[in-house]
């Protein structure tokens, strides 16, 4: 049984025993352990050399890790809260995304970026987002967002291994914190050797018949807390963890919703120009004629994230707010 | 400054009592009265009141993501600002920013938490200054880790190329969160790297509150006068972890001499008795007045209510 956290870490150390190329740097990773656990332990174990530190300088150090990797390196670097990309974007989106492109596929850039995602703990509009759809809108990186220590292992090494760009977005409430809420879907039964989970596959967490949720990460466990209720209601909900955001596994969604014929997408990314906008259109344009409903969404309704409990709890999506808008999508059906 | 600077002090240490309020028995970061994360200045007071008894309500200062000295130093209205680290409906932004985000136009403040996202910030506001031929100045507080980034860089070769009235003030408690200044930071001290864009730099020792504040007066002349930007690096010391709850592993004690030197709040009231002749009474006056207006400020931010949920929804835009 590890914390999503520990789940991280492990993945990381045995990758960087198994491969000298891989080495880990950012802020705070080092005698800390990372401000979410996801280095603990390994600077113990690895040593300065391949556990880097780096000074307030996203620019340089992410710049230095996309120069590192295509010199054949495997780094892995963190971006402490997803919110501070704007410091360093251009090292993400025109460089990181873009050279195997432009490259012609000559330059691999074999490295993952990490980041923390997610609210919930009252820390405001610049450490609270998720920001997936701003990453997987851009072409030329893998973008995952694991929803449980199990995924958040077998991903890890998957990305690590991958030989893209890959961007690790792991939730802040998963990680298992001493510090924030314990939830129980943050602990799990992660095996201790090394194992994989593809990067390109959704997952159906939750089998069910009149309807399909797709949740990404923490919007899955809320979706799935949903469904339970529904079912003693006599509502069957099916609950898909989207997990991989780039590429997007279109199929697994369309399987479900031929059966269910029915969509909510939620997302605790902002509403316009989103993932859910994103699963939404898929659905439309690969299985319009299965719908029986008219897709729905529910997603952070295009405002920064607030800092005060009430107005965080109103634009999060949360069990309640699923639970009455499948509710309302089977009543008007 | 004495009497700011026990003010700072004394609204600091409420506020680390009260933030526990509701966090316990199992520390959840999120609950209680005041959640998120809480970066306290004990300790780094003489920065702020150094600097700021040298500027008034039309010079602007921006601050990191440890604000609150500078907040009060500067003047920002304490029960709004309360108010808002309550997450109630009267403070400062309604709410909506928090401990990080404190916006008090009134006096020219804002911070945020973004590192070194205030100092080009300052930059516009002394740029505005000198469009306007106006004589204010801007500071901009940052800690020691934020002159590793870039923006830090970028904004004091613009302030030098365009001369402007900008003041950079490093406060060098020699911590990142963990990273301590000799493992991120490639000088010994930030004011040396003044030369490096051709302008001043200062430093102050010994979290000295007295140096600070003669080494403000000349960067403050120098920039009023048009003389351009100055950077002013003050050794000073974080007495509490990073934020409220930070387990300091990283942190090994005989590495930081300055936490067992002699409190900068008793110093300077040891020096304006003995030197100054200031009276017991007076000092007593100053303390009693710096508490009440704090006890004020933290009864008015309990006696407010929260906001609506859905002005969750309002403020994106002005109407
Ligand atoms: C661009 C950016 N990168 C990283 C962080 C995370 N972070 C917040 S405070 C901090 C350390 C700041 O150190 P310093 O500037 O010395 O200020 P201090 O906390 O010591 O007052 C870090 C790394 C951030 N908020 N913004």
């Amino acid at each position: 049984m590890l914390t999503g956290n520990k789940a991280m870490a492990e993945a990381i150390s045995q990758e960087m025993e198994n491969d000298l190329t891989v080495f880990v740097l950012g802020e705070d990773i080092g005698k800390y352990g990372g401000i979410f656990g996801s280095t603990q332990g390994l600077i113990e174990k690895f040593g300065p050399e391949r556990v880097l530190d780096t000074p307030i300088s996203e620019t340089a150090f992410i710049g230095a890790a996309i120069g590192a990797a295509a010199e054949g390196m495997r780094p892995i670097t963190e971006l402490m809260f997803v919110d501070f990309f704007g410091v360093c974007m251009d090292q993400i989106y025109n460089q990181m995304a873009k050279i195997q492109y432009m490259s012609g596929g000559n330059v691999k850039l074999p490295m993952v970026l990490m980041t923390a995602v997610g609210g919930g703990y009252r820390d405001a509009g610049q450490h609270s987002q998720t920001l997936y759809a701003t990453f997987a809108h851009m072409p030329g990186m893998k973008v995952v967002a694991p929803s449980n220590p199990y995924d958040l292992k077998g991903m890890m090494v998957s990305a690590i291994r991958d030989d893209n760009p890959v961007v690790f977005m792991f939730h802040k409430s998963l990680q298992g914190l001493g510090w924030m809420e314990q939830l129980d879907v943050a602990v799990d039964h992660v095996p201790e050797e090394a194992y994989t989970v593809p990067l390109n596959k959704a997952k159906v967490v939750r089998e069910g018949k009149d309807i399909t949720i797709v949740g990404i990460q923490m919007m899955t466990h809320y979706a799935v807390e949903a469904a339970k209720r529904l079912s003693k209601e006599g509502i069957e909900a099916e609950v898909i963890d989207l997990r991989s955001l780039a590429p997007i596994d279109k199929d697994t969604i369309i399987e479900s919703v031929k059966k269910t014929h029915r969509l909510l997408v939620v997302d605790e990314d902002y509403l316009s120009y989103g993932m859910t906008a994103e699963v939404s259109a898929i659905v439309a344009e690969e299985a319009f004629f299965e719908m029986e409903a008219p897709i729905s969404r529910i997603a952070i309704p295009d405002v920064p994230i607030p800092y005060s409990g009430v107005l965080e709890d109103f634009v999060i999506p949360g069990p309640n707010s699923i639970y009455e808008k499948v509710k309302k999508i089977m009543e008007d059906a | 400054m004495y009497e700011q600077m026990v003010k700072i002090r004394y609204y600091e240490d409420q506020m680390a009592e009260v933030y526990m309020e509701g966090k316990t028995p199992v520390f959840n970061i999120g609950a209680g009265t005041v959640p998120g994360e809480m970066h306290l200045a004990t300790g780094q007071e003489p920065a702020a009141v150094g600097m700021c008894v040298h500027l008034t309500k039309e010079d602007t200062v921006t601050a990191p993501h440890r604000p609150h000295h500078h907040a009060i130093a500067k003047g920002v209205d304490l029960k709004k600002m309360t108010a808002e680290i309550f997450g109630k409906e009267t403070g400062l932004g309604k709410g909506k920013g928090g401990h990080m985000h404190l916006f008090d136009p009134a006096v020219k403040f804002s911070c945020g938490g973004i590192v070194g996202a205030g100092i080009p910030h300052a930059v516009g506001a002394a740029m505005t200054s000198k469009m306007k031929g106006k004589d204010s100045v801007a500071v901009a507080f940052i800690g020691e880790g934020a002159a590793n980034a870039g923006s830090f860089h970028e904004s004091l070769n613009l302030a030098a190329v365009w001369n402007l009235p900008l003041i950079v003030v490093v406060e060098d408690n020699s911590y990142g969160i963990s990273v301590s200044k000799k493992a991120s930071t490639s000088v010994a001290s930030n004011d040396l790297r003044a030369s490096a864009y051709g302008i001043a730099g200062a430093y102050v020792k010994d979290n000295d509150p007295i140096a600070m504040y003669k080494a403000s007066e000349q960067a403050v002349a120098r920039a009023r006068s048009g003389q351009g930007p100055t950077i002013i690096e003050i050794e000073t010391y974080r007495y509490l972890g990073h934020f409220q709850g930070d387990p300091e592993l990283y942190r090994d004690e005989t590495e930081v001499p300055g936490l067992r030197q002699l409190d900068p709040i008793t110093k300077l009231k040891m020096m304006l008795s003995e030197a100054e002749n200031v009276s017991d009474a007076d000092l007593e006056e100053m303390e009693t007045r710096a508490k009440q207006q704090v006890d004020e400020a933290y009864q008015f931010a309990r006696d407010s209510s929260y906001p609506q949920p859905e002005a969750a929804l309002e403020d994106v835009f002005n109407s």
